[in-house]
């Protein structure tokens, strides 16, 4: 049943490649949001501006034109660069911008912007009393950060968090379209060659469904976990 | 037009990928996408009232579909949408003799209905979450007044629900643009399907999908202008008093 | 004096370094799949088509290991160019354009360009007037893509695809009246199609030059001489000892 005219196997590898790049980019657009909430709250004019702009403009463009933007023009810059290299110096050394690592940047890129919101949002609802209280008690700041500011940010942040993950894990798919070898692509090249889209697609919009009710459960323990001493869940 | 056609010949002189002719292109792409979302857009608006109202029926025969509407919508990407309804349709037993296949056969309406399921599907649930945001009292003053339900719904839940429904709408209209890059894949030329044909032609990465960048830009700022202000119009009474 | 003498050394030190050429044991080819037959997958999923099997004689003739890379045509030339890989051997048409990026090997086939259409459709010779209002079918920035563009982008609607396939697929959904092909992929993806009767309409196009060049080639990179002329010797030699005649009759005469 799970062989599909032969391509279930490349349809749950397609799978696997769509979920690691979902939870890489993932990885990727936390840090960057962090970086880039607290850059939005510094009190340094350049990076709150610089945090500004990338916000502003990543927000402003559709997804798929940035990854193609930084897939085919960030290796032609690439080319530039290395191509310098090896006519003065004879280094012959090449980056491949291969699909899946411009994928995990562009995706990462794109929803650092959006996370860096929800942080900010979440930090600023941290009660400062409590941190305060914690810096009486002789912590350093480090220590407050994790202690205090980082699991009161989270019990905040955790609701757009987890519809960010939602709407990130969808965009996985545009990396089809650029040629990454995911299950979208694996699906539409089965249906164009048996001529059977359903047989395909169904199950593709299915494993998404599944992924997505899966971390739905997994968001709610967390939400669970961090309203720990907050009454109400 | 002469005139314009000469102004753009002489602005243009030199200049290997702007030609009048891949200029058309970003400008067909440009119409194309204005009335692919707006078209889907305001579909997508209309079937959502009467879902968000279905949605929220206490009788779970009505409610449970709708729900698995949205639920299969929202949580499967527009790609793989767009890609069953255009392979899809061809396969539809009899499809290609009905008098609906010259309307199908086009790229332009496979994609025009994929684009208005997925934003019907989120807008009935923004509106959905709206409605469920309506004070109880104002619901059971207008029962005391003696409204039925559907002049309640009418007159009282539904226009406080649009105007809270507003900021996240707007969103919606944003990410629908932007979702609409895709159209791209299925032979439409919108304006990424143009920046593709550039980039394909003169392996221009650069010209080719800032420039596209730009339109988008400039569409996404008009949409967050044209919002702010309704919200501004329409929202003016939940204003705290003082103003500061 | 002296100032030109250490300028005109540089000069030569810096050509030497580019002219030094890199000696392969292994090639890899970036190739865009599927464009049946000259390269396509099997449903397992192993790779075949005229150029695959060309290509590994080449190699083995050599006496370099290969490796083929897919890569979709969009970005194959730039691919090569960052060195994702060290030829394409994609059904690759030499023409100027490309010249000013690459270098060529001789071409190893010539095919020309036809239009394809449904058995019963009533189309003439193609021109501007009975090509008026149709849609055409192209794969997206191919030579048939700007040779349509440029020829006929006034009067009818172009659609552009990603892969010969989805071309394909439209053109039996009847989404497309004509579509315009390297000729041996239209006849083995439509001639010889189950689902529906195609011919070809018209002559087989080989001309104006500028858009339809001198056949196919293996394209290097610029410094990449000395590995071109060593594929352009294995070439001649296949050909003369009938290992092409033979892969040749494998994929175009049954």
């Amino acid at each position: 049943m799970l062989d599909l005219h032969g391509y279930g196997p490349r349809l749950l590898e397609g799978a696997g490649v769509t979920l690691q790049l979902a939870v890489l980019s993932l990885t990727l657009a936390v840090l960057l949001g962090l970086l880039t909430a607290s850059a939005k709250m510094s009190r340094s004019w350049l990076l709150h501006r610089t945090a500004t702009l990338y916000t502003t403009l990543i927000r402003g463009v559709p997804d798929l034109v940035l990854m193609m933007l930084l897939f085919f023009g960030g290796q032609m810059g690439l080319n530039l660069i290395t191509d310098k290299l090896y006519d003065q110096f004879g280094v012959d050394w090449y980056i491949d911008l291969n699909a899946f690592v411009a994928g995990v940047i562009t995706i990462g890129f794109i929803f650092g912007a959006y996370m860096g919101e929800t942080f900010r949002g979440a930090f600023m609802a941290v009660d400062e009393g409590q941190v305060e209280a914690a810096k009486a008690y002789g912590m350093g700041s480090w220590l407050v950060f994790r202690r205090i500011r980082f699991p009161l940010m989270m019990r905040h942040a955790l609701p757009g968090l987890s519809n960010n993950w939602m709407v990130l894990l969808k965009t996985t798919a545009l990396v089809s379209v650029i040629g990454l070898t995911d299950m979208v692509r694996v699906a539409a090249e089965a249906s164009r060659a048996t001529h059977e889209p359903f047989t395909f697609l169904i199950p593709v919009a299915a494993i998404y469904l599944l992924i997505a009710s899966v971390s739905e459960w997994i968001f709610a323990r967390l939400q669970k976990r961090y309203n720990v001493g907050f009454g109400e869940q | 037009m002469e005139q314009l056609n000469q102004w753009l010949a002489t602005l243009l002189e030199g200049n290997v990928i702007f030609t009048p002719q891949t200029l058309g292109y970003y400008w067909t792409g440009l119409v194309t996408t204005a009335q692919l979302v707006f078209v889907s857009l305001l579909i997508g608006l209309i079937l959502a009232v009467p879902l968000a109202i279905l949605r929220g029926s206490k009788h779970r025969w009505i409610k449970l579909p709708v729900y698995f509407y949205t639920y299969v919508f929202r949580g499967t990407p527009l790609l793989v949408q767009l890609y069953i309804i255009y392979y899809g349709v061809v396969f539809v037993d009899g499809i290609q003799e009905s008098f609906l296949w010259p309307v199908l056969k086009e790229a332009f309406y496979p994609a025009l209905i994929a684009f208005t399921l997925n934003t019907a599907a989120y807008t009935t649930e923004i509106f959905h979450g709206a409605i469920k945001a309506t004070s109880r009292g104002e619901i059971e003053a207008a029962r005391a007044y003696g409204m039925s339900p559907g002049l309640t719904m009418r007159r009282i839940i539904l226009p406080s629900a649009f105007r809270r429904a507003l900021p996240a709408y707007g969103n919606e209209v944003i990410f629908m643009l932007h979702a609409s890059a895709i159209a791209s894949v299925v032979t439409l030329m919108d304006i990424t399907g143009a920046a593709r044909f550039v980039y394909a032609r003169y392996y221009a990465p650069f010209e080719a999908f800032i420039f596209a960048a730009l339109i988008y830009l400039c569409l996404t700022f008009m949409i967050l202008y044209l919002f702010r202000y309704l919200e501004k119009r329409l929202l003016a009474h939940l204003k705290p008093l003082s103003g500061n | 004096m002296k100032k030109l003498l250490t300028v005109s050394l540089l000069g030569v030190a810096i050509a030497a370094g580019t002219a030094q050429a890199r000696d392969y044991d292994h090639v890899r080819f970036g190739v865009d799949v599927p464009y049946e037959p000259m390269e396509y997958r099997t449903p397992e999923g192993e790779l075949t088509g005229f150029d695959i099997e060309l290509g590994n004689a080449l190699c083995e003739e050599i006496g370099v290991t290969c490796e083929w890379i897919e890569q979709e045509w969009d970005g194959i030339i730039p691919g090569l160019l960052s060195r994702k890989y060290d030829a394409i051997m994609s059904s690759m048409t030499i023409n100027d354009e490309r010249r000013a990026t690459v270098l060529f090997s001789d071409p190893y086939i010539t095919p020309p360009s036809a239009w394809f259409a449904p058995e019963e459709a009533d189309i003439g010779e193609p021109s501007t007037e009975a090509l008026d209002g149709m849609t055409i079918g192209v794969q997206r920035g191919t030579l048939q893509d700007n040779y349509v563009t440029d020829h006929y982008g006034d009067v009818a609607d172009i659609s552009r695809y990603s892969t010969a396939d989805d071309m394909v697929l439209d053109m039996e959904a009847e989404r497309l009246d004509i579509v315009f092909l390297d000729f041996p992929v239209g006849k083995s993806t439509l001639l010889e199609s189950d689902e529906r009767a195609y011919k070809v309409v018209g002559e087989m196009i080989t001309e104006p030059k500028e858009y339809f060049g001198d056949g196919f080639g293996i394209a290097f990179r610029p410094r990449d001489e000395a590995l071109a002329e060593r594929f352009n010797e294995a070439l001649a030699t296949l050909k003369e000892d009938g290992t092409y005649d033979e892969i040749y009759q494998r994929y175009f005469e049954e």
